[in-house]
Order: structure tokens, then sequence, then C-alpha cells
């Protein structure tokens, strides 16, 4: 287990030196983005436009934030912990290679897809404590500004600036490796035993 | 008397301290279950979890971004409540301003056209669940619920030849499905019995018995210590990283039921135990009750 301090945007060889376990903290530029992001993002690609935002070796943070604007028309992040990463699965590794996105900070992992997207085009998941999410609002500094807001606060593009966001478990490295895989084979192993306590 | 400026202020208070506290109950296993930990992943994780809730409490910020939606338990003399619409339109302003001071996220939708009407009231939200006793005291207890946690939940109708042994495998399938998804460390609440309404009602009900409460009756109180014991050597630890705490605790409840029926329900809350009640007398005077 290494522990990284990276700043945002990322290179190849900055996500290519992470193995699973390790701890990642973040500064600069991170994206939120999710269900609603990655279809308009990938439709719009589909017709050769460009979503409002270049997520090319940046990070996008699977969130529906909680935020607040304040008299002078300022954004704040109020609770910016992330959402379950699954419900985008289907959709990640086209996001992956045609955005060229470099990191993925989410809660619960994704599926097998988005592990070979990632150890094709060079890529990792960053799995952020759920429901840790004033922990993470206190690392957001600044508002940069909102795309997509009309649909919705949850949903909307949130550019973000990240002070020392962490700790992020490296979930799944460019390699092929996921920790989610490495924890669901031990449960399969363990569920014999607890079967056997329980005489079932 | 109670007054419906005093209900909005209570349900304010008590919205407020559910979404930026964790219960104190909850608060002592998660330290414990940090203690427990060896491996780094789950003791980073826990320690995450901990001190987000010392920076959520410390600056009064949610603790999750997902607020939840609103369900509350009405317990007490009912004959305190003057008007049930009053009553009811006092909660619904409590939680309207909590939605906007606290600032809670706007989550409650239409189901099918999933329209946001911003504040979350809308068709039975807030649900409000009234249990009548004898007390000289009506209590409200704020129990806002997660969709992680919530997502997770599972209802089943066993034969009653699957007896004991069903119920069992029926937990522990639910468990291992859920994964890390609602959040682990998590509270498993598990209704047996009645019709398939009341299991899963009762399951959610279990959910409000602080950590390390047990049944009454002994059958069932150990029931629950061997279940806790058993789930924690799943290891799918804290946010399914992996580790020896997947849940807190096991609560069970039961209601008699039919005779060829065996209904079974698993409902689960998420680490941050998001719950506050207070009590209220006759003469107006507020308790604010602990977790």
């Amino acid at each position: 287990m290494v522990e990284y301090r990276l700043k945002t945007p990322l290179s190849e060889e900055d996500v290519r030196k992470l193995n699973v376990g390790d701890i990642v903290y973040l500064d600069g530029i991170i994206y939120t983005g999710r269900d609603e992001v990655h279809i308009h993002a990938i439709e719009l690609a589909k017709e050769g436009k460009s979503p409002p935002v270049d997520f090319k070796d940046m990070v996008l943070f699977h969130c529906g934030p909680v935020m607040k604007k304040d008299e002078n028309g300022e954004w704040h992040v109020i609770a910016a912990g992330p959402t379950t990463s699954s419900r985008m699965n289907s959709l990640e590794p086209e996001f992956i290679e045609r955005f060229g996105v470099r990191a993925i900070i989410g809660k619960g992992g994704m599926s097998k897809p988005t592990v070979d997207a990632m150890k094709k085009h060079g890529a990792v998941y960053l799995a952020m404590t759920g429901g840790a999410a004033a922990l993470a609002a206190n690392a957001f500094k600044k508002v940069h500004g909102v795309e997509w807001l009309e649909f919705g606060m949850p949903e909307a593009i949130w550019i973000l600036e990240a002070e020392n966001l962490g700790p992020l478990v490296v979930g799944i490295d460019a390699h092929g490796n996921s920790l989610y895989e490495d924890v669901e084979e031990k449960v399969r192993k363990n569920e014999k035993k607890v079967r056997e306590i329980l005489g079932i | 008397m109670l007054s419906e400026d005093m209900i909005e202020d209570v349900v304010f208070k008590l919205l407020k301290r559910a979404s930026t506290s964790s219960p104190p109950d909850v608060v002592r296993a998660l330290n414990e279950a940090y203690e427990r930990e060896d491996e780094p992943v789950p003791k980073m994780q826990l320690k995450a979890i901990l001190k987000n809730i010392e920076v959520a409490q410390e600056n009064s910020l949610p603790l999750c971004q997902d607020t939840g939606v609103h369900i509350f338990f009405v317990k007490g003399n009912l004959k305190l409540i003057p008007y049930f619409k009053g009553f009811e339109d006092a909660i619904k302003r409590g939680v309207m301003k909590a939605t906007e001071e606290v600032p809670l996220r706007p989550n409650a939708v239409h189901p099918i056209t999933r329209k946001n009407p911003g504040n979350n009231i809308g068709v039975r939200m807030p649900y409000i669940n009234y249990i009548p006793t004898d007390d000289p005291w009506i209590e409200i207890i704020a129990f806002p619920k997660g969709a992680g946690s919530e997502n997770m939940s599972f209802m089943s109708m066993l034969t009653p030849s699957q007896g004991l042994k069903g119920i069992k495998e029926f937990i522990i399938e639910s468990v291992i499905k859920s994964g890390g998804k609602p959040c682990t460390p998590t509270v498993i609440g598990v209704g047996i019995g009645g019709t398939s309404d009341i299991a899963m009602h009762i399951a959610k009900e279990a959910l409000l018995r602080p950590i390390g409460d047990r049944h009454p009756e002994k059958d069932i109180a150990e029931l629950e210590e061997e279940l806790l014991k058993a789930i924690n050597e799943i290891g799918i630890g804290p946010m399914g990283l992996g580790g020896k705490t997947t849940v807190l605790d096991v609560h069970i409840e039961y209601a008699y039921c039919h005779t060829a029926s065996l209904p079974v329900a698993v409902n689960t809350q998420c680490w941050t135990g998001r719950r506050a009640r207070a009590r209220i007398y006759e003469d107006g005077r507020i308790e604010e009750m602990e977790g």
C-alpha cells in the first residue's frame, strides 16, 4: 500500500503507477457527473459535438451534491459524497474511451467491462467512503462553475477545485485488478463458514 | 395543548439533528469497529466515517449528500394531538423549512413522472406512522431514509416448512446481495411474520432501536446475536472493501402470522444511523431525546 498525492490533470503515467489498495489524495479541478451526464455526453459525442467540459486526463466524480448559492450569486458545496457507481456500469466503458477520463471517484465499484476499459485506456477507479459528504465538502475549496444545471442540482456537471481530497482507495487499477472482485471472491469462500455457524 | 408552531419547530430541529449528527450509540459502535479492524483499508474507511461525523457536527453540515426521504414515527398519547390535519401540515412545514435551511437535498419525486417539487413534499410524503400508547407525552421520531440503503430492501413469502433455517438463509442472501452498496457497516432490521406489509413495516421499526439493544424475548435476542456474529464473518466490510465489520447490529421484530405463511423482510440502515427523537408533554414541555 503506497500513498500518493496527485494533482489534476492526470497523466497516463500518474495512473498506471497505481495499484489496488493504494491511497490517493487529490488536488485540482474535478468534475461531477452521474446518470444524466453520461447519457447526454455520449449522445452529443455521437452527433459529433462536444460536452461543455473536456474530460481528457481529468477526474470524474460520481456525485450529486447539495449546493447552495449565497447572496453574491456564488455557489458553495454543502455536501458532496459519492453515489453508487454501478448505476453507470453500462455507459462507463464508452465514456472512458470517448473522453479519455483518467480517474473516476465513486462508491461500490464497477463491473468487468469498466475494469477492462480502464486497463486498455489507462484509467483508475478511486473509492471514496460512501456518505462521507461533509469530509468531501470540506476538501472542495472553490466552485469554478456549473454546466447542465437544467438536469437538476444532483445531475449537473459541477466544476470543483479540490484540496487534499481523500483518502481515496484505488478500487480498480489500470492493470485489470479490482479490489471489489477480490472481496467478492473472499465472501464466496467465507459464506461456507457463515452457513456452518448458522446451521444452514 | 400542542401548538402547530411548536410541532413545526420540533420537526425542523429533529431533521437538523438527524441529518448533521449520528446518534451516540452509532458513534460508539463505529469507534469499536475501528478498534476491531486491523487491515489498513477497512480501518481507513472507518476513520473517514468518524472524521466525517466530527466535521458534519462541527459545521452543522449534512453527514451525507443523500439526506433521504422523510419518514416519521409519532408515538404516545395521540389524544394530545388536537387536529390531525393541522398536525400533519405542521410536520410538512418543518420538512420544508429543513430542506431550505439545513439544507437538505430535495429527493422526493413523483414515482412515474419523476417530477421534483423541490421541497421534499408530495403525495404521502413525508410519511407518518402512528403508534398509540397511554404515555403522558407524544414522541416524534424523525427517520430520514437514504436510497442507498433503502434500495437494498428484500421481502419474501417463505413457506412455513422453510422455518427458521429458511429465515436465516434469506437474511444471509440479502446481506451478500447488498454487498457494500447500502454503505456498510449497516444495521439490519428484520421483520418476521405478520403479512407481507407488516413484515416490512416491523423490519423498518426494528431499525429505530439503538445499537446493542436486544429483543425482550430471550430466543429472539439470541437469534439477533447469532446473526450479528455470523454476518460479520462474511468479510464484505466497511464500504464493501473487505473487513470484519459488515454490520453494526441486527434487530429483529416479529408478529404472529397465518398458519399457512411465513413472511420475512429485511430493511437496512446505512452507517449514519440517522434518527432523532423528541418528547412533547401535555404542558408544552419539550424533551430532546438522545439517539
